[in-house]
């Protein structure tokens, strides 16, 4: 077999048919999946579906603490997870540029395995493309994400009550800071690592609590200033957070004030924003805490009212209180 | 350069944002209202450096002050005060096949039509550097192509500017030059003392810029026009200090200079840098955004490194841009126009579609404004 991918990988003829038997069937085909076909017949309950797809395109394919192989499964999972579903299915579409090493697709669909069991989610169909050379960044990668609806919970920004708070499970803007630092080959030793994970076990935890739990939602690009902006747009509430209170990683909280930047614009992959109600804010923060994606876990801020409808404040360090606004456009750095 | 994972290396930025301290002199600033009201006077205070403007509201500074202490912005953001005329002289040499490499936050600003971000976008050769030895390792790889890098900056940025020139030299980099529109900051101050339209009690100091050029440039300013001075660092509790000291020494009518930023900033400078800028660069006129030509108030590169004068190197010498019909960040820039009050400001004028410069630098007083203050 070819040490790279060539464009008749792709072809549909059987060198198709030889990198699909040697390297994807292996990985992921079992029980009753097997061939992962074009389509699949899935057994479901009367339980209601949640589905959601995602494309993953970073550049570079690998960096410190993940590589698109754990994006593309944790990112799906999460999205699934945090509409209060648990994630069985993942579709897997791979589109490969020409010339890609064997060796580092292999690793990359090692990295899918690996994040896919540890989830234990099932990969039941796939597809695979080549495009030419120069035609995309080595690999973009889609998976479409299948669940089955928790009867427990009713998410919604509609429950969302003065005096409700807002949870994170971890340290915020990792992913967004290792990515650019080592996409830019930025002189740093000790570079922060990305905070890739999945967040399916967290939403699990939550069920008993049932509708105490108002709402959830993954903070990825435009960071957990993007997420919460949007959860608070044309709402008759506010989010008022705390500085003291929000966990950052000290090596992306030493290259964020270097560069100038905001670590709340900064994208994680890793994390969930709770909205749930005072009473039982403890409670998850100690389930939460005995897991090790849940290990850093935070009470980061509250609701307001009516008085700060709309939008998102941070009250300082200092005593002081601002806006934390979505970010505008690309994270640019500060010339001095 | 190693990041941290310990807490005690973040002390020097964790014991400058104490909660307990800052709100203890908040209390003492709000005391210092009351005697301000007792005296019936209002205390303007423009804070000259764009990266004062930026801790300002990133702190929610202004929130804690007494109301009859304002915060104005003054025109210390390099890339707020970057003239039209440059920008469109990158756009140019981008348009002629050259490769244009500069801090990120100059790309979105627009010049008299379009900005290099939207070059960008139809296929031109903009590259984002970190630092301007970026622009040296481009050049190297691109060795076909002529590189410009951007220089622009207060005198903070200059002598790292001039290293890269000094290496391009050493190097014998054929392709590489730097377009310039350096500024300095004391000629400005001048200017702005001596507007009659623009009314300032005190300078906050740049905090940077000062660790350059040293606290005794402000010297003239107080001695000449009995304006206080007070060079203060970047954190809160810096920039609290320096608020309560301009506001006791106006309360006091007692103008001085003060280097509150003595940790950092000695009252010559930084005698290498200097010495450097010397060397390499002469003064000149220099345009600046919204304000206009002020004399000897900018610096190029002398006769000797003018082989890296990109502007001399392509024979395209830097006009003044057009005015943009409707944009007042001249006004905002010289602190008679609060950002708010400009009719543009959020309505056809927002960090994502930008009018003018001010709303474009993340220390751009209207970006920060719009970003952190937009309290209804």
């Amino acid at each position: 077999m070819s040490d790279r991918i060539l464009l008749a990988h792709g072809g549909g003829g059987r060198l198709s048919e030889e990198l699909i038997a040697t390297e994807i069937l292996p990985r992921f085909a079992f029980g009753g999946k097997q061939g992962l076909p074009d389509g699949v017949t899935l057994n479901v309950s009367e339980s209601q579906l949640v589905v959601s797809t995602d494309s993953f395109v970073v550049n570079p394919l690998f960096f410190p603490g993940a590589s698109i192989g754990h994006l593309a499964v944790h990112g799906t999972v999460n999205d699934v997870s945090v509409s209060g579903a648990k994630v069985a299915y993942l579709t897997l579409a791979l589109i490969l540029e020409e010339g890609l090493p064997m060796d580092t697709l292999r690793e990359i669909l090692d990295d899918i395995k690996k994040a896919s069991v540890q989830c234990g989610v099932e990969i039941v169909c796939g597809d695979t493309k080549v495009v030419g050379k120069g035609q995309c960044d080595g690999a973009f990668i889609n998976t479409t994400g299948i669940g089955f609806k928790y009867p427990e919970f009713d998410l919604s920004t509609a429950h969302v009550k003065e005096g409700d708070v807002v949870i994170v499970n971890g340290t915020l803007g990792d992913h967004g800071m290792a990515v650019m630092a080592f996409r830019n080959s930025m002189p740093f030793q000790n570079s922060p690592k990305s905070d890739s994970a999945a967040v399916n076990e967290l939403v699990d935890q939550l069920r008993p609590f049932n509708n105490q739990i108002k709402f959830m939602r993954d903070p990825t690009r435009g960071g957990v200033a993007s997420v919460l902006n949007e959860i608070v747009s044309a709402q008759g509430f506010g989010i008022e957070l705390d500085e003291e209170a929000l966990p950052f990683d000290k090596r992306s909280r030493a290259m964020s004030e270097i560069l100038g930047l905001d670590l709340l614009h900064s994208a994680c992959e890793g994390r969930l924003l709770l909205i749930c109600s005072a009473e039982i804010a403890d409670e998850v923060l100690s389930l939460w805490r005995d897991s090790e994606v849940g290990s850093g876990s935070e009470i980061i801020g509250k609701v307001c009212g009516e008085k700060d409808a709309g939008r998102v404040t941070l009250k300082t360090t200092i005593g002081g209180r601002r806006i934390v606004d979505m970010p505008h456009g690309e994270l640019l750095p500060r010339i001095c | 350069m190693e990041l941290t994972d310990s807490n005690n290396d973040l002390r020097y930025m964790e014991g400058f944002r104490e909660g307990k301290a800052s709100q203890a002199l908040a209390s003492q600033l709000e005391e210092l209202g009351v005697k301000l009201e007792e005296n019936q006077k209002v205390v303007r205070v423009m804070e000259v450096c764009g990266s004062h403007t930026m801790a300002i509201h990133r702190y929610g500074i202004r929130s804690l002050l007494p109301d009859n202490l304002k915060l104005i912005s003054g025109p210390g953001c390099p890339v707020c005060v970057t003239d039209h005329g440059f920008i469109d002289t990158a756009i140019e040499l981008c348009r002629r096949g050259v490769i244009i490499a500069t801090f990120g936050d100059l790309i979105r600003v627009p010049g008299s039509e379009g900005s290099l971000a939207q070059l960008k976008g139809e296929g031109g050769r903009v590259e984002v550097c970190y630092s301007p030895l970026d622009a040296l390792a481009l050049a190297e790889k691109e060795a076909q192509s002529e590189v410009v890098f951007l220089g622009i900056g207060f005198e903070t940025t200059m002598a790292p500017i001039i290293s890269l020139v000094k290496r391009a030299k050493e190097e014998k980099l054929s392709n590489l030059s730097v377009l310039t529109a350096f500024k300095l900051v004391p000629p400005a101050l001048k200017v702005l003392v001596e507007d009659p339209e623009v009314a300032i009690d005190g300078f906050l100091c740049p905090a940077h810029v000062s660790a350059i050029i040293g606290s005794d440039a402000y010297s003239p300013i107080v001695d000449q026009y009995s304006m206080p001075c007070v060079v203060a660092g970047f954190e809160p509790l810096d920039i609290l200090l320096g608020l309560k000291e301009l506001t006791e020494q106006c309360c006091d009518s007692k103008p001085q200079l003060t280097n509150q930023y003595a940790r950092v900033v000695s009252n010559e400078g930084n005698l290498i840098a200097q010495e450097l800028i010397k060397k390499y660069l002469k003064v000149s006129d220099e345009s600046w955004r919204g304000i206009g030509v002020i004399p000897e108030s900018g610096m190029v590169l002398s006769d000797e490194f003018a082989y890296y004068d990109a502007s001399k190197r392509f024979s395209l010498p830097i006009p003044e841009g057009k005015v943009i019909p409707g944009c007042r960040c001249g006004e905002v820039l010289k602190g008679q126009l609060s950002p708010p009050d400009c009719p543009l400001f959020g309505k056809g004028c927002s960090p994502e579609s930008p009018v003018g410069p001010c709303m474009v630098s993340s220390e751009g007083s209207c970006a920060a404004y719009y970003r952190y203050s937009r309290f209804s």
